[in-house]
């Protein structure tokens, strides 16, 4: 009797985690976007979480991160492809076959044809058109697709960087009849084949997504809907949450929100943390004066003492490493000792600030005054930025702020409106060759706002993006990473950031991956209440 | 007879001093935010002086602790010394204030007598527009003038500015359109005297009363629309000590743990407002021949 009970207590047990495990169907996810909106909805064009959190669950992608397994750097698995492919012609050739019956959200078939025209805007943008991750694809020859079930990409060079580049989660397919019209449509409007159908929005407040029931993977989406609401300011989030008038954020909030909500909600909310690949980038525009002058631009690196703000600074903010230009834990990332000798990572900063007004008094810019574009999300742009404006404070330079919403921030760095400017560098897979190509030059790298032009920094890039040997990869990346950080100062990468996501405990399917842009298009999520 | 002597005598003279305590003593309440003005006006002017540390200098080793010894009145998220930043808050308010108030009281009075002289048509479009420009509440105006010319302190002025004006000109107006009938405004036109001239000479003086009351209420109200405006992002920016900003961000995030930092800004611009506020209406006690005597 005894055992017949602990028999059925087992079963019942491993029945009631099951069916716990079982996700449930329906209900509607509200959640924020830790932004105003972006500036437009185009995900081939954009760089911003604000667009692509809002848009993300509208479109399909050819392959994708596994979602059970977000912070894999390898595993991969097919959105709209059947199979992931092996490469053929000595690593020069990856043939897909592609799903069948996949639709639009119009009705219209989508074909190989979809995926090839969209794949070509985002390698080789025709005319007119902006790709942010253009740069990204070096290797790619060739994109076609032959018949409706088969696309072809061909490259020029075997690279290990291919596969993880081409999980990027901003290639969107698009619908080519709809881009054969007009190149700019989805700039403004959305019209994809992913597991939500577009119900509304209202710019720069909120978007709305319902269901698609002819989404291709079955059982999915979970949800009947969501409802994406815009929130910069990280106190509305946490308030909206207390209040279960929204169930998470996605990107991430700071350790003190984190405990706020913890020590209020207790079991009711679940945290997922994790390093994240990417961080904050201070960048001077090499075409305005005095940035045009090297000695200006090291001068500011060298007065910010990136390891005493670190410490400090991951307490209040998202921020925690002192990294280069390469995610930090990454084999190709610079130690302490590589970075330290780099003018903003400098551990005896007497030394470092007293060189930087020294630099500043011969370039004749001593007691310098000038304006800092930053962008109005609190985490951590506005605290990273005011904490550069009292270290570049420390060498007699006074630095105010222009906090502008994300529309006009991206705006005024796209047009080189700004002499100082606080962005950000935040990439998708780790693939540190691939992620340091947005150091390269404007003209390569049109999402570059240093506007700066350094043939040796391209040749070097050039050189690392062929190279198979992981070892001497490194070495061509530190000497990039020189070039940019000492020789050039073209940019300074500040503190990258760390992960924090707190979330109401009834959200379930959703797991963190290192970056902020993988894992979003909600069709796994689901709600257990 | 007797009765002429004393039609005849001069009137008492009083010195600025006099004037001062027969103030202080009639307007107790406004002399109390006469007081707050004046430490506010004398700590925003002296904060280089006062200030115990830089308002905008991060101390890491300092961050979020209670008021104490070493910082009176605590520190905020970035270790910034909260007393230091709300003796140059002061200065911030003061500048919007007194700027915006200023010249939205000066331009409103020029435009409500200009418009009041001229009358016909130019008045008939002044106070047209006048009308538009006052059917937005004094915030909805500022934050549609920031949002077009962007955040900052010159900005914040100029937003705060604009709604001033047409509020400044409707009053100086209705008091200015009975000067325009008055028999010395109409023998100065006889004279021969300029339009300028009959304005500024003869008209502006008169008006005077109303105008200063207007202002001095102006300096509270642009000094509320600039911690509003800060408040919401859209004034001053990090690190500028102003107290608006000081609510926003960090007071907000850390009002369970660290509520000083919301504390002691909000009872700066409570003190500042109702100081203001208290002076005003003494000032309007004093200025109206009607309420002074009673």
């Amino acid at each position: 009797m005894r055992a017949w009970f602990l028999a059925t207590a087992l079963v019942t047990g491993l029945l009631t985690n099951a069916q716990a495990q079982t996700p449930k169907q329906g209900g509607t996810l509200d959640y924020m976007i830790a932004a105003d909106g972006g500036p437009s909805l185009d995900g081939h064009k954009e760089t911003t979480y604000a667009v692509l959190h809002a848009t993300a669950p509208f479109y399909s992608n050819l392959i994708r991160v596994n979602p059970e397994n977000p912070s894999s750097t390898t595993d991969f698995i097919c959105d709209l492809c059947t199979e992931m492919p092996t490469p053929t012609n000595g690593g020069l050739t990856y043939t897909f076959k592609i799903r069948k019956g996949v639709k639009f959200h119009d009705g219209s078939p989508l074909t190989a044809h979809d995926i090839a025209v969209s794949w070509n805007r985002i390698v080789f943008p025709p005319a007119g058109v902006s790709s942010a991750r253009e740069a990204s694809y070096p290797m790619v020859d060739s994109i076609e697709a032959p018949d409706d079930t088969t696309v072809v990409f061909k490259l020029k060079f075997p690279t290990l960087s291919f596969m993880p580049a081409l999980a990027d989660p901003w290639s969107y397919i698009y619908s080519a009849k709809v881009l054969e019209k007009d190149q700019h449509f989805y700039e403004r409007n959305i019209m994809g084949s992913g597991p939500f159908k577009f119900a509304g929005q209202e710019i720069g407040q909120a978007m709305h997504g319902v269901r698609n029931p002819d989404y291709y993977h079955s059982g999915q989406p979970h949800l009947d809907g969501f409802n994406a609401i815009f929130a910069p300011k990280q106190q509305t989030r946490v308030d909206a949450m207390r209040a279960d008038r929204a169930a998470l954020e996605f990107r991430g909030m700071s350790p003190t929100a984190r405990d706020q909500l913890v020590k209020e909600l207790g079991d009711q909310v679940t945290v997922q943390e994790s390093d994240w690949n990417c961080g904050n980038v201070f960048t001077p525009n090499h075409k305005r004066k005095p940035f045009d002058d090297v000695r200006v631009r090291r001068a500011l690196f060298m007065a910010v003492d990136q390891w005493k703000g670190a410490e400090a600074l991951r307490k209040i903010a998202i921020v925690r490493t002192v990294g280069g230009i390469v995610y930090p834990g990454s084999p190709f990332a610079a130690t302490k000792d590589e970075l330290s000798t780099f003018p903003g990572y400098a551990t005896d900063m007497e030394k470092s600030r007293a060189e930087a007004r020294r630099l500043l008094k011969e370039a004749g810019a001593e007691g310098l005054t000038v304006e800092m574009l930053n962008r109005n999300v609190d985490q951590p742009y506005i605290i990273v930025g005011t904490w550069l404006v009292d270290e570049f404070r420390k060498i007699g330079v006074t630095v105010t702020q222009n906090i502008v919403p994300t529309g006009p921030w991206l705006d005024k760095m796209r047009t080189g409106d700004f002499a100082l400017a606080m962005e950000a560098n935040c990439q998708m897979v780790v693939n540190p060759i691939a992620d340091s190509g947005r150091y390269l030059p404007h003209d390569i790298y049109k999402e570059n706002f240093a506007y700066h032009d350094d043939p040796v920094q391209v040749d070097i890039y050039n050189k690392m993006v062929r190279e198979t040997d992981p070892a001497k990869a490194r070495v061509l990346m530190r000497a990039y990473e020189k070039q940019i950080l000492d020789i050039g100062a073209h940019q300074l990468p500040t503190l990258w950031f760390y992960r924090v996501v707190p979330m109401r405990s009834y959200v379930k399917g959703w797991k963190i991956g290192n970056s902020h842009y993988l894992n979003q298009n909600l069709a796994n999520i689901w709600l257990d209440r | 007879m007797s009765a002429t002597v004393i039609d005849d005598a001069p009137l008492p003279q009083r010195s600025f001093w006099q004037s001062t305590l027969r103030f202080c003593k009639r307007q107790p309440l406004g002399t109390f935010g006469l007081i707050l003005v004046i430490i506010m006006a004398v700590t925003g002017f002296t904060a280089e002086w006062i200030a115990p540390y830089n308002p905008t200098a991060n101390d890491f080793a300092a961050m979020t602790e209670p008021p104490s010894f070493a910082h009176l009145l605590g520190t905020d998220q970035f270790g910034r010394d909260l007393m230091s930043r709300i003796i140059y808050g002061a200065r911030t308010a003061l500048i919007v204030g007194l700027s915006s108030a200023v010249v939205g009281g000066f331009s409103g009075l020029v435009i409500g007598v200009a418009s009041a002289y001229f009358g016909g048509l130019t008045d008939l479009i002044i106070q047209r527009v006048s009308d538009i420009v006052m059917a937005f509440p004094l915030i909805i105006m500022a934050l549609a003038v920031v949002s077009i010319f962007g955040p900052g302190v010159h900005n914040v002025i100029l937003a705060i500015t604009i709604p001033l004006i047409p509020r400044c000109s409707r009053v100086v107006r209705s008091s200015a359109l009975t000067i325009r009938s008055m028999p010395y405004v109409d023998a100065a036109r006889a004279c021969g005297f300029g339009h300028t001239r009959i304005i500024l000479r003869h008209m502006v003086p008169n008006v005077v009363a109303p105008f200063l009351i207007m202002v001095t209420s102006f300096v509270g109200q642009a000094i509320l629309a600039e911690a509003s405006l800060s408040y919401l992002g859209l004034g001053v920016q990090e690190p500028v000590p102003a107290w608006g900003l000081m609510l926003q961000g960090g007071a907000e995030e850390y009002a369970s743990t660290a509520p000083w930092i919301a504390i002691f800004p909000g009872v700066a611009i409570m003190l500042a407002v109702l100081g203001i506020n208290l002076f005003g209406d003494a000032l309007r006690d004093a200025l109206d021949p009607k309420l002074r005597e009673r």
